[in-house]
């Protein structure tokens, strides 16, 4: 059937559109780029927030009374709209300067100085005085967590953590609450995100406008701790890390920009510059022995042996189930995540090796994601009160951190990542996408299960956005069925099933961000353009295309791990080490 | 009980007309002679008001006496006592009725009812003292007919109200109640109810005016598996109460709407939306839903067709902003109660995300009425684009508050002077306040506008759902359209920005004028702020929030001058503005302003003379009440 196109005149530009267009999107058709604040749609994810409620993208229609949110209202055929009127104008610029009259406009010290959406549009919309300053402003409750800050005074009130939070996640813990002048958007009751069902994904950080939802920061304390000599330092940069770093310093979104990342951090003053990509090779082994485990006694006939198994590497999805699902907590794998992993081989088999006390030795993630800040901070992922991986910094404090460092990023060298913890797979690169940890897996669990080499490495079956993605897998003639989801909400579906016993598969992979850790929290911010997320994606595929050995079981010093230290996947040192359990975390 | 058919309810009418038919010919032809049973009245039937405002007053009370003072004289079968719902007479309330020669008793109270029974209904003498007094002739007037409250009202959503027992639905149905629905089931297709309520010209009450007909079209022509009609009970302007006195007073006319609507747009559905706050109207709504599913009005197969239909209470926490139907229907799914942005119209995509009409209580109330009384009926009152009646809550500085009902098109000179009894002790009249929160205030000069939608909105106000507020010279315009942004800036959801702050910054910029700290600049910010608002917020809300604010500029600019360059509110209301001191010639040095001020700002000799310190003075009036001398001057 052929599609019907309306026909519109926008400030003179004649165009012609599908029906269900917005003004907004048709108006980028002819170049015109309407200003907007609430409105948010990462296209091809269900990251959007169209409210039409900040009243900044109004625009003239005419005959019609009142100005319309361009964002949200559909073109009619023989429109005839003015985005730029003088009407428009002083409307849009007294809404401007509304919003300001409730915000702190302490831009200097902002942490979203320079990245802040509404410091963008005031520029742009020439705002040189504050009419209604000495007005009064509202309320609003301050929380620091281990993962996120909230600074709700410069909340905006757009909501687009909200719908994040409810539509995208299904956590549902923020929302607005109260009403008028004195709206907020919090926690039902006000309460902290610590009593409630948060579990620090921190989406609402990746698509808040202004700087009310940030992440914590501990670029401070890295600074002490390298500055220490009492310290030995040691980085471990998580895979999505080095696709998304180099847009923080102008680079094309898709640069890949490992080799200046290992040279970046050992400028910076890091004693040992390792991979988080080794704890992700390692991960695969754990995990995948897991499955293969828990598989060959499902065929065995054990009926108690729990499937679908459920990758356990996002720590966002780890607190999810546990505060949602308490009662299916066997099911996910017990592998820790790659950084965990790493910091444990770190602290101990490592430090041994270069005759490190525990004391003494600080790790570092750089992470794509913020709830593994809150990961760090588990009790039992502690030995004697001191952690494996101490504190975990983000793709963009790492970025403040270089440029704080006067380092030209540009420009640097590249350089490899220090041995043995250094050495990975191109496996281990793909975890930074939805579907890659499942793919990772694939490759390793077959050529185990099978004892024959992959025919062709790369599994397209468990690739793209699709919030949620079926394969089957021929593993000798057994038909592995598996499933990756991406996003929280997806993941609630699938649990779901599982608990009413409707599911299907053998193994799931669950990412909490919206396309995985390259759309992390942590990540640098994709201010709605999916665009970047997908250029992030390709460069992260072709990182793996470009690796010499492309499978996790193939990496050399993970098999000398193995040899010296842990014996083999699943031995109890390696349970001990690589393998955790999870808690009931309801909110009572 | 058991349901009836098409064929029984004729029955059932006929027999409750022939009991309902003593108060119908009273009310007919009004009799100058007293009833009783001693001058040979063998029925007597004494109605009494059972609405809140009575209610308040007493009225159970007074019920109960009646019934005690005719049980202890034995006549208990020849004397019945009906609570009915509200009159519209409030300023004179509690209300009791005599039937059959329609005596109306003024501002009763319980212990009045002894009296009415042995003097009036057994003697047959009125109890002169009770009967109403008009204040222009000073003659008593013993029937509502003669007065000049009611003399000009039409009633036509308040048909039943004050006449029939809310709570028993054969007197509903005696007054053809159920017989449209009836009717309709049985002869007219949807359509062709859409098209009389369309050619009617009936119009939505709840504020905007959107013609009903149409509306029921648009939902009719969408096609799902679920439909609704909702009753949008929700009323919110402070002072206006016509909704809440319907469903007191008639609550199977919205149930016979709904119905009808239901059967008009395909769904089976209903649900009525009703803030908590009503708990009267709550349970006759209650009582009328369970009658009408007794009686087969309500259920399934109703009447025997083949249309189901049911309706479902849903309570409202009192939030202003649910009165528009999208909030309202966000509010009724669980969620918070603020709007969305319209396209999606319910029509399309409402309750759950069905199909859904919603209208408001008195709109509803008026449809059984046109489809017995047929298009042109209606159509043939009121002006040309506002058909029918509009029932207003008459308030403020007045002398007959309460709920009227007139013809589109009446002055609002007709309905202060003739109906209202002009303003309360023979002030000045100022301004009369149309439209709550979203409307305006009119002046003088406005008084000869016909009401109807488009001229009250060309007059800078809007119909809004009726609520009509009288002031007089007393009243500060500055404060009043600061009292209405004080509303609007509470009850704003926050959801779009212009509401959120732009009303908050408005009323900072009002309350500095109020306290002679404004600048003549703050009056042109005010205006352009208000443009800016009207023009950008997402609903009806916020669009028509500045209304106060811009008619009383339009209409008392200079009030708002003296503000802010003479630091004065002619009116005397901004305590800010106010400078006590004490006249020396007439002083009488009593000294009973010093020892009654709470802020010990007066001094002075004994047998002189004393002073205000106006720096210590707190403007609150203490010394002028207490001062037996005239002595304290205010400007």
């Amino acid at each position: 059937m052929e599609e019907k196109l309306i026909k519109l005149t926008i400030d003179n530009h004649v165009v012609e559109v599908p029906q269900g267009t917005t003004l907004l999107e048709a108006g980028k058709l002819v170049g015109i780029d309407i200003p907007t604040l609430c409105h948010i749609d990462l296209k091809g994810t269900c990251v959007k927030n169209k409210p039409a409620s900040c009243r900044l993208c109004v625009v003239e229609v005419e005959g019609r009374r009142n100005l319309a949110p361009a964002c949200a209202t559909n073109c009619m055929p023989d429109m005839v709209v003015h985005t730029n009127s003088a009407r428009v104008i002083r409307a849009r610029k007294t809404v401007a300067e509304l919003i300001l009259s409730d915000h702190p406009n302490d831009c200097l010290t902002c942490p979203k100085c320079s990245d802040c959406e509404l410091q963008r549009l005031v520029m742009r919309l020439n705002i040189r005085q504050m009419p209604y300053n000495d007005g009064e402003k509202s309320e609003r409750k301050n929380e620091v967590t281990a993962a996120i800050t909230r600074n709700m005074e410069k909340c905006i009130y757009c909501r687009r953590c909200e719908s994040v939070c409810n539509n995208v996640q299904s956590v549902g813990v923020l929302g607005a609450i109260r009403r008028g002048f004195d709206t907020t958007i919090a926690p039902t009751f006000d309460r902290m995100f610590k009593d409630t069902d948060c579990t620090y994904c921190g989406q609402c950080v990746a698509v808040c406008p202004v700087g009310a939802l940030t992440e914590r920061d501990y670029t401070d304390q890295l600074l002490d701790d390298i500055t220490n000599p009492d310290k030995i330092v040691i980085a471990q940069p998580a895979p999505a890390v080095r696709f998304g770093l180099g847009e923080e310093f102008g680079m094309a979104p898709g640069t890949i920009v490992t080799g200046k990342l290992a040279t970046a951090l050992r400028d910076l003053g890091f004693d040992y510059v390792f991979d988080t990509d080794f704890g992700a090779d390692l991960t695969i082994m754990e995990e995948g022995a897991e499955i293969l485990d828990r598989l060959k006694k499902f065929l065995a006939g054990d009926k108690s042996v729990k499937l679908p198994i459920m990758t356990s590497c996002c720590p966002a999805w780890v607190n999810f189930f546990e505060h949602n699902y308490p009662d299916l907590l066997d099911y996910p794998s017990s592998a820790k995540s790659p950084a965990q992993m790493f910091g444990a081989i770190a602290k101990t088999y490592w430090a041994e090796k270069m005759g490190i006390p525990r004391e003494k030795l600080v790790v570092v993630s750089i992470m794509p994601c913020l709830a593994k800040k809150f990961e760090c901070t588990r009790e039992e992922f502690k030995v004697d009160g001191n952690p494996d991986v101490d504190y975990s910094i983000s793709t963009r404090e790492l970025a403040r951190l270089i440029k704080r460092a006067n380092i030209n990023f540009a420009n640097l060298p590249e350089s490899n990542f220090d041995s043995p913890l250094g050495e990975s797979t191109g496996a281990a690169a793909i975890f930074g996408v939805t579907g890659g940890v499942m793919e990772a897996a694939l490759r390793t669990c077959y050529e185990v299960y099978t004892g024959k080499t992959l025919p062709r490495i790369n599994f397209d079956e468990v690739r793209g956005f699709e919030g949620i993605r079926e394969a089957t897998i021929d593993l000798n003639g057994f038909e592995l069925k598996v499933c990756v989801a991406h996003t929280l909400s997806n993941a609630r579906i699938i649990m779901d099933k599982l608990r009413a016993g409707e599911l299907d598969y053998h193994v799931v992979e669950v990412m909490a961000c919206p396309s995985g850790c390259i759309g992390g929290a942590g990540q640098p911010y994709h201010h709605g353009n999916i665009e970047v997320l997908k250029k992030r994606c390709e460069a992260l595929y072709a990182e793996d295309e470009g690796k010499p050995i492309r499978k996790s079981h193939e990496n050399p010093d993970i098999q000398k791990l193995y040899k010296e230290f842990l014996g083999e996947p699943l031995s109890e040192k390696s349970h001990h080490l690589l393998h955790t359990h999870y808690f009931d975390r309801t909110i009572k | 009980m058991k349901t009836l058919n098409f064929e029984e309810l004729i029955q059932f009418r006929k027999k409750a007309q022939a009991d309902l038919n003593v108060r119908e010919l009273s009310y007919a032809a009004v009799s100058e002679k007293s009833c009783g049973l001693a001058v040979g009245t063998e029925h007597i039937q004494l109605l009494c008001c059972g609405g809140t405002g009575c209610k308040a007053s007493s009225s159970a009370k007074i019920v109960e006496n009646l019934k005690a003072a005719i049980e202890a004289n034995g006549i208990a079968d020849k004397v019945e006592v009906i609570v009915t719902g509200c009159f519209g007479f409030c300023e004179k309330g509690p209300i009791v009725k005599v039937i059959p020669d329609n005596t109306f008793y003024t501002q009763v109270k319980p212990e009045d009812a002894e009296e009415i029974v042995k003097e009036h209904v057994i003697a047959g003498r009125r109890v002169e003292r009770l009967l109403y007094v008009d204040p222009k002739t000073d003659t008593t007037v013993s029937d509502s007919k003669h007065m000049d409250f009611y003399r000009k009202q039409k009633r036509v959503a308040l048909r039943n109200c004050g006449f029939i027992d809310p709570e028993n639905i054969a007197e509903y149905i005696a007054r053809d109640g159920y017989v449209a629905l009836s009717n309709a089931l049985q002869n007219q297709t949807p359509e062709e109810v859409i098209d009389i309520i369309k050619k009617a010209g009936l119009r939505g009450r709840g504020g905007a005016g959107f013609p009903t007909g149409m509306k029921w079209g648009f939902a009719r022509n969408y096609q799902a598996e679920h439909k609704y009609v909702v009753c949008n009970a929700d009323e919110g302007d402070p002072g206006a109460f016509m909704d809440r006195s319907i469903m007191e007073g008639d609550p199977h006319s919205v149930i016979e709407a709904m119905a009808l609507c239901g059967y008009c747009i395909g769904a089976s559905e209903g649900l009525i939306y009703i803030r908590a706050e009503y708990p009267l109207a709550v349970n006759r709504l209650k009582i009328a839903i369970e009658q009408a599913r007794e009686y087969g009005m309500l259920g399934k197969r109703i009447m025997g067709s083949e249309f189901d239909f049911d309706i479902e209470i849903r309570y409202g926490a009192g939030a202003f902003v649910c009165g528009e139907e999208t909030a309202l229907i966000h509010s009724m799914e669980g969620k918070r109660g603020e709007p969305t942005l319209k396209p999606p119209f319910p029509a399309e995509s409402g309750y759950n995300g069905y199909p859904t009409n919603v209208n408001n209580v008195e709109t509803l109330a008026n449809v059984p009425i046109i489809l017995t009384k047929g298009a042109d009926w209606f159509a043939s009152i009121g002006t040309e684009k506002s058909k029918g009646t509009k029932v207003f809550a008459l308030a403020g500085k007045i002398n007959n508050v309460g709920l009227i009902e007139v013809p589109m098109g009446t002055t609002l000179r007709e309905i202060i002077y003739d109906i209202g009894g002009g303003v309360k002790n023979g002030k000045k009249f100022k301004a009369v306040q149309t439209g709550g929160p979203s409307g305006g205030c009119l002046t003088e000069k406005h008084l000869d506008i016909p009401i109807d939608y488009e001229s009250l909105g060309a007059a800078g106000s809007m119909m809004g759902s009726g609520g009509m507020i009288v002031m007089d010279e007393d009243d500060c315009m500055v404060s009043v359209a600061k009292f209405y942004l004080e509303f609007t800036v509470g009850e704003s959801c926050g959801k779009c920005t212009p509401c959120r702050i732009g009303n908050k910054r408005m009323l900072e910029i009002l309350t500095r004028i109020t306290e002679g700290k404004g600048t003549m600049e703050d009056i042109e910010h005010l205006k352009s702020l208000a443009a800016t608002i009207k023009d950008t917020a997402l609903c009806g809300l916020g669009q028509t929030s500045p209304n106060p604010v811009l008619s009383t500029i339009d209409n008392f600019y200079d009030e708002y001058v003296e503000h802010v360059k003479k630091h004065t509110c002619r009116a005397k209301q901004c305590k800010a503005l106010l400078t006590y001191t004490v006249n020396p010639e007439k002083c009488k040095g009593c000294g009973a302003c010093a020892r009654n001020c709470p802020a010990d700002a007066i001094m002075g000799d004994v047998r002189k003379p004393h002073v205000i310190n106006p720096f210590k003075c707190i403007r609150c009036g203490m010394c002028q009440s207490r001062c037996r001398f005239d002595a304290i001057h205010v400007f």
